[in-house]
């Protein structure tokens, strides 16, 4: 499965330090269109860090990212949005208060147009993107299976629910890469099971998907590169099968 | 709720209670003004002038979630610039529907002016750095009469030209098919006009793109941003958006009182308005619009009942109805956030929210 795609996220050298502590240490990675491309590392190896550049969170010290051949611009989340990248959040970020139809509807945002006289006026074109936004939304919230629970605040879905929630949010912005930071975490075998197979559909539908996920079994299962980051540094990077036998990683992960 | 609920699900009960608010609201003033006297109708002139004020602070409080204490700050903007434009303090007297959408375009830019540094600032941070705004504002306008005279400094500005719409003055009587309407009932009916518009445009921008970008941002900025809102521009939208609702008020308000001073435009002015939106149902419009009525009425009920109540009961007046007035809004203030922490009439996920947290 090995994706031969071209190439979609080329990171160059990123770092990123705080304070005394260097988060990312020249991080050179490089996404291919269509794959599923897993990063792993032990706790504070730098994968959340690497997300929130990449996703224009946090501005990089060094490095450069080219994505679909544009340069990334620093510092503008609503840009990577724009530009496709879209992301989920280790500690899920849901707008709460708002239904999970309403969730969904926001990730529109980026792909619509209406402004303060369009909403006023709610003329011809206002009324047909609303609509579009509002049917696009409805699909996506079958398409992660919590198609009944539209209507629900966000807060009161389940917790496995909120995960497909917040995918089905990223999706709406219709990203070229979505970027799934541990969606597994917490959830049971039957879950991760279910979760694996949402992933493998959002590949399917030509969607490429940069994991970070600590359940192993999950991330060898699913993905069809892994890179290994440690201290802020990239380690290795192969396909599963070498990456689970490589020395270093097992190093990293047991401890010298 | 059952009723509000047959109303959502019937055309021709819905049609029926809306021909029934409309001939309420038109004839108000007539019940009003006969029924209590004019004093009275001033009041209501005014409930729907914070009507007008805590709409606009409710899109900003209430749908971006950015507390703002000093949103009475673009009232006065709204004011001055009428009483600038249209008074004998320069000797202009432009006609009013070309002052207020100055008014409100003034204010919306004033809105921005206080947005774009504030961006980065939430919660206290926030109600901190509007509550100078608010001040700052306040004392220029109380201190701008040296060395040029432009706001005529603590004394105000007086003498200013009514409201006149067609050639028609709103502050004399009018003649109409043989009747005469006070002057009184035709600022009501300009204040409803204009505070219908209002709350037009909220609903309309409530159930926008716009308006749930707003949402998203009170809900969590940063996964507003993952989503492709750009809340930068937003933001500053939802305070020109609600500034400008604030500026129109202002004009209207100066037209109507016919003198502006400083005075008027001090924070408790700015926390009344506040109130209106947090007790009405914050970020619910019809709550909203309860918050300013109640708030408007109430404190005047106090205000003329106080006295009498207290001789018919004690013979004598033991507290003075002003202090009373204030000991009982506070009290009020207290047990409805107590007992209805969602406000009085909250919107029905707000409702559910509240009801959620309790389970």
């Amino acid at each position: 499965m090995s994706g031969g795609g071209e190439l979609l996220l080329d990171a160059r050298r990123v770092a990123k330090q705080f304070g005394g502590v260097q988060a990312l240490r020249d991080v050179s990675l490089s996404i291919r269109a269509g794959e599923i491309y897993g990063l792993i590392g032990p706790n504070g190896a730098g994968k959340t860090t690497f997300f929130n550049v990449l996703t224009g969170l946090y501005t990089p010290d060094g490095g450069d990212l080219v994505f679909a051949g544009r340069e990334l611009q620093a510092s503008a989340p609503h840009k990577a949005a724009a530009q496709g990248i879209a992301r989920t959040f280790q500690n899920i970020r849901l707008f709460a208060n708002m239904t999970a139809l309403e969730n969904v509807m926001v990730g529109r945002h980026v792909r619509t147009r209406a402004g303060v006289l369009g909403a006023v006026l709610r003329d011809r074109r206002t009324r047909a993107e609303e609509a579009a936004i509002r049917r696009r939304a409805e699909e996506l919230l079958h398409y992660v299976h919590i198609a009944d629970r539209a209507d629900d605040l966000a807060k009161h879905l389940s917790y496995g629910d909120q995960r497909r929630l917040e995918i089905a949010r990223a999706l709406a912005t219709e990203p070229k890469l979505l970027a799934l930071d541990e969606p597994a975490a917490g959830m049971n075998a039957t879950e991760t099971g279910e979760l694996r197979v949402l992933i493998e559909g959002i590949r399917r539908d030509g969607v490429t998907v940069l994991l970070i996920e600590h359940d192993v079994k999950l991330v060898m299962g699913l993905c069809d590169r892994v890179a290994v980051l440690d201290y802020g540094a990239k380690i290795c990077e192969d396909v599963p099968a070498v990456v689970q036998k490589d020395p270093r990683v097992i190093e990293a992960y047991l401890g010298a | 709720m059952s009723f509000l609920d047959r109303l959502r699900h019937s055309r021709r009960a819905a049609l029926g209670a809306t021909l029934f608010l409309g001939l309420l609201l038109a004839a108000l003033p007539f019940l009003v003004g006969n029924g209590l006297g004019n004093s009275w109708l001033r009041i209501l002139d005014f409930a729907l002038l914070y009507i007008m004020l805590a709409l606009g602070l409710n899109i900003v409080v209430g749908f971006a979630g950015l507390l703002d204490l000093g949103y009475i700050a673009f009232y006065a903007v709204g004011a001055y610039l009428y009483a600038l434009l249209a008074s004998p303090h320069f000797g202009l007297h432009l006609p009013v529907w070309a002052i207020i959408p100055a008014g409100a375009a003034l204010a919306g830019f004033f809105g921005i002016l206080l947005g774009a540094p504030t961006l980065r600032l939430r919660g206290d941070y926030l109600a901190i750095v509007t509550l100078g705004f608010g001040e700052i504002v306040r004392i220029f306008l109380n201190n701008l009469n040296a060395p040029l005279n432009i706001t005529n400094g603590p004394q105000g500005i007086s003498g200013i030209d009514p409201i006149r719409l067609g050639g028609v003055s709103l502050a004399r009587p009018m003649e109409f098919l043989g009747f005469t309407i006070p002057s009184l009932h035709g600022y009501y009916y300009l204040f409803l006009a204009l505070a219908l518009l209002i709350v037009f445009v909220t609903i309309r921008l409530e159930h926008s793109r716009i308006g749930r970008a707003w949402v998203a941002i009170r809900e969590d900025e940063i996964a507003a941003k993952a989503c492709g809102i750009n809340t930068r521009n937003i933001k500053l939208l939802a305070f020109a958006m609600g500034a400008s609702f604030g500026g129109v008020a202002g004009g209207l308000f100066a037209g109507f009182q016919a003198f502006v001073s400083p005075e008027s435009f001090s924070l408790m002015e700015s926390i009344m308005v506040l109130c209106m939106v947090v007790l009405g149902g914050m970020g619910h419009i019809p709550g909203v619009i309860l918050g300013g009525i109640l708030l408007t009425v109430l404190p005047e009920i106090f205000r003329h009942g106080a006295g009498p109540v207290q001789q018919m009961l004690f013979g004598k007046v033991l507290l003075d109805p002003e202090a009373l007035r204030m000991l009982l809004f506070g009290l009020a203030l207290i047990v409805v956030m107590l007992y209805r922490p969602a406000g009085l009439w909250p919107s029905p996920t707000r409702r559910r929210e509240f009801r959620g947290d309790a389970r």
